[in-house]
């Protein structure tokens, strides 16, 4: 009875975080967005500096009508914004936040939370081929070109991490690290934040849903509540990459009290990172498909592998 | 030489920057705007001053002021003869075609028609764009007094006129010997 409870409880919680800090990531994203191009954002909904703004939108969302297009394979296209945020909220599931403090404590945590993100492509792919839409299939590919070449540079920087704590557990990788890893696994965590915001397609990396060349890529022909899911998983997304970052790369819960605040630091982490995605985004133009490509395979691509070596030789050594 | 990645570290820093600092949204509905001096917002009439005589109504671009009106025949005072003025019937601009060149208000003789800096008089409906001379006339008391004349500049001709002839009514008492000094 206990541990039916319990797993409700977990599960509740997972839900609860998967739902609300997506919404503050966007909320953060509108209002440091706005100030960021001098303007204001969202002043109005809610009465306090459009607070409730995401809150009205989702409303605004549910009333849409759900269009399927005619020559649309209904059932995949239906199938998809599910397929596209479902993984994230199972890969929150695998992230401590605290010692001791993990929905599910997993011996291959790390091989697991990076096998179900990468099906989360998946969920573009199938929209954009079930749309019956050139844009939308346009946007598609660009979407599997685009992820294929950036999975490789992002799993070898988190492999890097897992051969410097010798464990695939995310709790342990980070009961295993040290202050002096920053520097040390620093190319690893670059090459693992600028992958992870090309898997998220997130702007400078958005080729994939280009609005002013192919409308929202594999997205278009999505309303209402379904459409409303998939911005919801890119913002899933950036939680979950942006934790997953934190938890390798950026020791989680350690810091200051981390017995007691520990949850605290995991999460001021994420939001931190989270913050710069906003950033990242703001500042810099959209790539090309030629620079996208150079970038992974001339940049990302040896990094991580020079990473690898490094990671491999001080392990040896030491 | 340039480090690698400066300008994006530069991009970076602007974004930051500009964060940093207030942001330049008007929150018009909330705030009202301040307008410059001489703003351009909505045409008052004067009514009293207005002696029909169309001059605005022909330098008009757009043909957007409508002007009716008729003589009326005032009788004659004793041992005048009749005379004739005219009324103003209707005074009405098209705001929907005016494009607030301001020509009417330069042309007009008789300091009928002025600026105000009102702008807020949008409607749903097109024809509601045509003001009537009794809503123009409304618009006189947001017409801000004109700018004060610049300090070192010269002095404005009708107050010297009307100062030289208040010293020549007053004159009179004076010796009639020196009227040249009188004069100065």
């Amino acid at each position: 009875m206990t541990t039916v409870l319990e797993v409700a409880l977990r599960i509740v919680l997972v839900l609860g975080v998967f739902l609300v800090l997506p919404l503050l990531v966007g909320q953060t994203e509108h209002k440091a967005m706005a100030h960021m191009q001098s303007r204001l954002g969202p002043m109005y909904a809610g009465g306090f500096h459009g607070w409730a703004q995401l809150i009205a939108d989702g409303v605004k969302f549910a009333q849409k009508e759900d269009i399927v297009p005619a020559g649309a394979d209904r059932a995949v296209f239906k199938l998809a914004p599910a397929v596209a945020l479902l993984p994230y909220l199972i890969v929150l599931v695998a992230i401590p936040v605290g010692p001791g403090l993990v929905a599910q404590d997993l011996d291959a945590g790390l091989f697991f939370v990076l096998a179900v993100m990468a099906v989360g492509v998946l969920g573009a792919l199938m929209a954009g081929w079930a749309s019956a839409n050139k844009f939308s299939l346009l946007g598609g590919l660009r979407s599997a070109a685009q992820l294929m070449s950036y999975e490789l540079p992002f799993l070898l920087a988190a492999a890097s991490v897992a051969m410097a704590a010798g464990t695939l557990s995310l709790p342990a990788i980070v009961g295993a690290w040290q202050p002096w890893w920053l520097i040390w696994q620093l190319p690893g965590a670059v090459v693992f934040f600028v992958a992870g915001l090309a898997e998220l397609q997130r702007p400078p990396f958005d080729m994939p849903v280009a609005d002013s060349e192919i409308i929202f890529g594999a997205f278009t022909e999505y309303t209402g509540l379904r459409f409303a899911l998939f911005l919801l998983a890119e913002y899933a997304g950036i939680v979950v990459l942006c934790a997953l970052t934190t938890v390798l790369f950026l020791g989680g819960w350690h810091g200051p009290f981390a017995d007691q605040l520990g949850w605290l630091w995991t999460l001021l982490k994420t939001m931190v990172l989270a913050f710069v995605v906003i950033w990242l985004r703001v500042s810099y133009p959209r790539l090309r498909a030629d620079q996208l490509q150079r970038l992974a395979w001339q940049g990302l691509v040896p990094v991580a592998l020079a990473q690898l070596a490094l990671t491999g030789v001080v392990v040896v050594v030491t | 030489m340039r480090l690698p990645g400066a300008g994006l570290a530069k991009g970076l820093a602007v974004t930051m920057r500009t964060m940093t600092k207030r942001s330049v949204t008007d929150q018009y509905p909330d705030v009202k705007p301040e307008l410059p001096p001489r703003s351009r917002g909505v045409i008052a009439l004067l009514e009293e001053n207005c002696t029909v005589c169309m001059l605005c109504a022909r330098e008009c671009p757009d043909w957007c002021i409508y002007i009716d009106s008729h003589k009326e025949t005032i009788p004659a005072p004793e041992g005048g003869r009749e005379r004739q003025r005219n009324v103003l019937d209707r005074f009405a601009i098209d705001f929907s075609l005016c494009m607030y060149c301001g020509i009417c208000i330069e042309a007009c003789p008789f300091d009928a028609l002025f600026w105000s800096p009102e702008f807020e008089y949008a409607e749903f409906d097109i024809r509601n764009m045509t003001h009537e001379k009794e809503r123009l006339g409304q618009w006189m008391s947001t017409v801000p007094p004109p700018p004060a004349v610049d300090g070192r500049a010269e002095r404005p001709k009708e107050l010297d006129a009307a100062r030289k002839a208040m010293e020549k009514a007053a004159a009179p008492a004076a010796p009639p010997a020196a009227p040249v000094e009188a004069a100065e």
